[in-house]
C-alpha cells in the first residue's frame, strides 16, 4: 500500500524548547513548517527546567558575556568548542529579551528589569566571585517558556502533528536528507514527510539510566534516527549528574536551592564544599559538586542509616523565602522524601540529569560529519538542536542554565540560517524509491515476531546495566565489562516480541521502537566511555586520578578531542576540539579548581 | 473495564514532561490497571489534558482548582502520591 506523503518546507521532530523556538522562527518567515511530537507540545520535558536561562544582562551586579564565556569553557573542562561557546554567550541577552517581548513572565526587580539569581559555576571577573546570571520565572522557567513558544507558534501557523513518532531519516543517493518517516499512534499508519530540511529536536536519552531525573519520554529518538542513518554521535560518554536528586526517587531539586543559599552537609553537619571549593563552595559546577558528594559518601561521611546520601539544608532560608522562591522544592520534599524542607534537611544524591553529547553540529545547527579529510562536512538537509545535538557548548560538563539557553540560541540560529540560505525558494529533492523501506522492515519484523522478550524487560535490564557501569563512579574494568553487557542486551533487543499486533494506539509497538533508540544511545555512551582513558568533567574514572602530569586525571596531551561513535561496526573516530573562539582570545586549558 | 485501546491511549497520555507526574501515574496504573468506570475514565482524560505543572499542583495539593467534575480523581491521585 502506498504511504501518505506530507510535504513541508521544514519538518521539526520534537516540540520542546529547541524545536518550538526553531519552528517559530521559520513560521514567522512564512515557511510551511510541521512539528512532530510524541506528546502534546506543552508536555515536553523542557517543562521540567526550573532554574533559569543564563545570560549576562548585568541586572544585579557587574557581568558581561566574556565572564559567561569563561565560565562555560572552564565548566566544559575545555572540551567545549570555543567558537560555539562565544556564539552562545554573545547571543544570550538577545534571546532572553526576545522571549521577554513574546510575553515570557520573568521574575522582576523593583525597577522592572529581569531578576537574576546566582547559580552554580556562574562567576564574575573570571572566577573571582559568584554573580547572579540566571533569568527565571519562579522555579517554573521551562513551563513558562514552553507556553510562550507554543502560543507564538499557534499564532504563526506552525502545524503540529501530536502523538506522532518519527522513525527514520530519508537520505537520497547523495546522502542528503529529504524527509522522514513517522508513525501516527492513533491509526498505527506509517507516513512520509517530504521536506527540504529536517530538524531533530528530540531531547536527550536520560532514560538509558535507572536513576534519572528525566521523564519517561526521553528515549533518545533523534539519536537513534541519526545513528541508523550512518551519522556518528559525539561525546556520548559525558552525562551530567545533578547533585540534588531526591534520594530513592530521582526527582530533581533545582539548583536554585543552592543559588538561594542552600547548603550541602555531611553526617557531621559539616558544610563540606568549603573544603573542596573555597571560593564557590556549594555553587561550584554540578560535576564537581557531584563528585565531592560521592567522595563524602565513599569516605563514610554520608547521612542516614546506610550513610548513602547527603543532606541539603534549606532551613536557615526561612519559610517565606522557600515558599516564594522555591515552592516546588517544598512540595517535592513533602511528597517524595517525607520531609518539610522548612524545618529539616532533605536527603539528596547525584542523579543522571543531562546528556552533553549528541548529534554533531556547527553553530548554525547543521549536522556535520567527517568526510574527505574535513571533520565537519555538512549533511545537506539535516539540522539538530537542543539536548539531542552536540554543537559543542557543554563539552565534558554543562554549566547550569546553559541548557535552556542552548535551546533558544541554537533553535533560533538554525531557523535564521535556513531563512538566510533561502529555503523558501529551494526545490524539494525527489524522494528515493526506497524512502520508507527501512522503517517498514523494522515494523514488519516486530509484527512477525512470535517469541522473544518484552520491550520493557530489555529496557529495564539496559538501565540497570548503564547505571552500574556508566554511573557517577566509573572504573576502567567496570566500563569494559559494561561494553560486553550492553552488546549482549543489544542482541536481545533485536529479538523483542510483540504480543499485541493491533495497529490502533498500540503502545507496545511504540515502546519497542523506543527501545531501539535507547539501545543506540546506550551503546554510544558505553563504548565511548570505555575508550576514553582519562578523567574529564562528568567522565571521572577512578583509574585516572590526580598526577603532576595529568592534574585531576585530565590528559590534554592524548584526549583533548571529541569522540565520534558510529552505530555501523560499533566503531569510534575522533576529531579535534576547536579552541579558537570567533573574535576573542582563546582560553587555554588549565587545571580546573574552584 | 476499559478496552485495550482506551487503556493504551490513557497510559500514553499519562506519559508526561515531569518525572513527578510519571511516577504518580505509574503507581496508579500499577494498582488499578484497566479497571476504570466510564466516569473515572472521563475524569482522568480531562486531568491529563492539563499542563504538567498545573497537574502536579493539583496532585501535590498546592492547588484546588481542578476542572469541574474531577474532584474524585484528584483525591485518588493525591492518595496515590501520599501512599506509594
Amino acid at each position: 500500500m502506498a504511504l501518505a506523503i506530507h510535504k513541508y518546507d521544514a519538518v521539526v521532530i520534537g516540540a520542546g524548547g529547541a524545536g518550538m523556538r526553531c519552528s517559530l522562527q521559520l513560521a514567522r518567515a512564512g515557511l510551511k513548517v510541521a512539528v512532530l511530537s510524541k506528546v502534546f507540545p506543552t508536555r515536553s520535558h523542557t517543562v521540567a527546567a526550573q532554574g533559569g536561562i543564563g545570560a549576562a544582562l548585568g541586572n544585579m551586579d557587574e557581568d558581561n558575556w566574556h565572564y559567561h564565556f569563561y565560565d562555560t569553557v572552564k565548566g566544559s573542562d575545555w572540551l567545549g568548542d570555543q567558537d560555539a561557546i562565544e556564539f552562545m554567550c554573545r547571543e544570550a541577552p538577545k534571546v532572553v529579551y526576545d522571549l521577554e517581548h513574546m510575553g515570557m513572565p520573568f521574575d522582576r526587580n523593583p525597577d522592572g528589569t529581569i531578576y537574576q539569581r546566582p547559580f552554580g559555576g556562574h562567576s564574575a571577573k573570571y572566577g573571582e566571585k559568584p554573580v547572579p546570571r540566571a533569568c527565571a520565572a519562579a522555579d517554573r522557567t521551562g513551563h513558562a517558556m514552553l507556553h510562550t513558544l507554543y502560543q507564538q507558534n499557534v499564532r504563526s501557523n506552525t502545524i503540529f502533528y501530536v502523538e506522532w513518532m518519527a522513525q527514520d531519516l530519508i537520505r537520497d543517493a547523495e546522502g542528503d536528507v529529504v524527509g522522514v518517516t513517522a508513525l501516527e499512534m492513533e491509526t498505527g499508519e506509517l507516513a512520509i514527510f517530504h521536506a527540504k530540511c529536517v530538524l531533530l529536536a528530540t531531547g536527550g536519552a536520560g532514560r538509558i539510566f535507572a536513576a534519572s531525573t528525566n521523564a519517561y519520554i526521553n528515549t533518545g529518538d533523534g539519536l537513534g534516527m541519526a545513528a541508523r542513518a550512518g551519522i556518528p554521535l559525539e561525546d556520548m560518554e559525558f552525562w551530567q549528574f545533578h547533585p540534588t536528586g531526591v534520594h530513592n526517587a530521582g526527582v530533581l531539586l533545582t539548583e536554585g536551592c543552592r543559588g538561594e543559599g542552600g547548603i550541602l552537609r555531611n553526617k557531621h553537619g559539616e558544610r563540606f564544599m568549603e573544603r573542596y571549593a573555597p571560593k564557590l563552595k556549594d555553587l561550584a559546577p554540578r560535576d564537581f559538586v557531584s563528585r565531592c558528594m560521592d567522595q563524602e559518601i565513599k569516605e563514610g561521611r554520608g547521612c542516614g542509616p546506610n550513610g548513602d546520601y547527603i543532606a541539603l539544608d534549606l532551613t536557615h532560608l526561612g519559610a517565606e523565602t522557600i515558599m516564594k522562591r522555591l515552592p516546588s522544592v517544598h512540595e517535592i520534599g513533602k511528597n517524595f522524601a517525607n520531609v518539610d524542607v522548612i524545618r529539616e534537611p532533605i536527603p539528596v544524591v547525584p542523579t543522571i540529569h543531562y546528556q552533553m553529547g549528541g548529534i554533531p553540529t556547527n553553530i548554525h545547527g547543521q549536522v556535520v560529519v567527517p568526510k574527505d579529510g574535513n571533520p565537519n562536512t555538512v549533511v545537506p538537509g539535516l539540522y539538530a538542536i537542543g539536548e539531542c545535538s552536540c554543537v559543542s557548548v557543554h563539552g565534558a560538563n554543562r554549566l547550569g542554565t546553559n541548557s535552556l539557553l542552548d535551546l533558544l540560541v541554537f533553535g533560533r540560529a538554525a531557523g535564521n540560517h535556513l531563512i538566510e540560505t533561502a529555503l523558501a525558494s529551494k526545490a524539494w529533492k525527489p524522494l528515493p524509491a526506497d524512502a520508507a523501506d527501512r522503517t517498514r522492515e523494522r515494523i514488519a519484523r516486530l509484527d512477525a515476531s512470535t517469541s522473544g522478550e518484552y520491550a520493557q524487560d530489555v529496557a529495564n535490564d539496559l538501565r540497570q546495566t548503564m547505571q552500574k557501569h556508566a554511573g557517577v563512579f566509573r572504573t576502567q574494568a567496570s566500563m569494559d565489562e559494561g561494553v560486553k553487557r550492553v552488546m549482549e542486551i543489544d542482541e536481545r533487543a533485536r529479538h523483542i516480541a510483540l504480543k499485541d499486533k493491533s495497529k490502533v494506539f498500540n503502545t507496545a509497538r511504540i515502546e519497542a521502537l523506543e527501545v531501539a533508540n535507547l539501545m543506540e544511545a546506550a551503546k554510544a555512551t558505553m563504548v565511548s566511555a570505555a575508550a576514553r582513558k582519562e578523567s574529564r568533567g562528568a567522565h571521572t574514572v577512578n583509574d585516572y586520578g590526580d598526577t603532576p602530569e595529568f592534574p585531576l586525571g585530565r590528559n590534554d596531551r592524548d584526549w583533548l578531542r571529541h569522540t565520534l561513535w558510529y552505530s555501523e561496526g560499533n566503531r569510534l573516530d575522533y576529531k579535534p576540539v576547536n579552541l579558537k573562539p570567533l573574535t576573542v582570545e582563546s582560553i587555554p586549558p588549565v587545571k580546573r579548581t574552584f | 473495564m476499559l478496552s485495550d485501546t482506551d487503556y493504551a491511549r490513557l497510559r500514553w497520555r499519562a506519559r508526561r514532561g515531569l518525572l513527578e507526574n510519571d511516577l504518580v501515574f505509574e503507581r496508579l496504573f500499577k494498582r488499578r490497571g484497566a479497571g476504570w468506570s466510564e466516569d473515572e475514565h472521563a475524569q482522568l482524560l480531562r486531568l491529563l489534558e492539563l499542563d504538567d505543572v498545573l497537574l502536579w499542583d493539583l496532585i501535590a495539593g498546592r492547588s484546588d482548582d481542578w476542572p469541574e467534575g474531577t474532584a474524585e480523581m484528584v483525591a485518588l491521585l493525591r492518595e496515590t502520591l501520599r501512599n506509594p
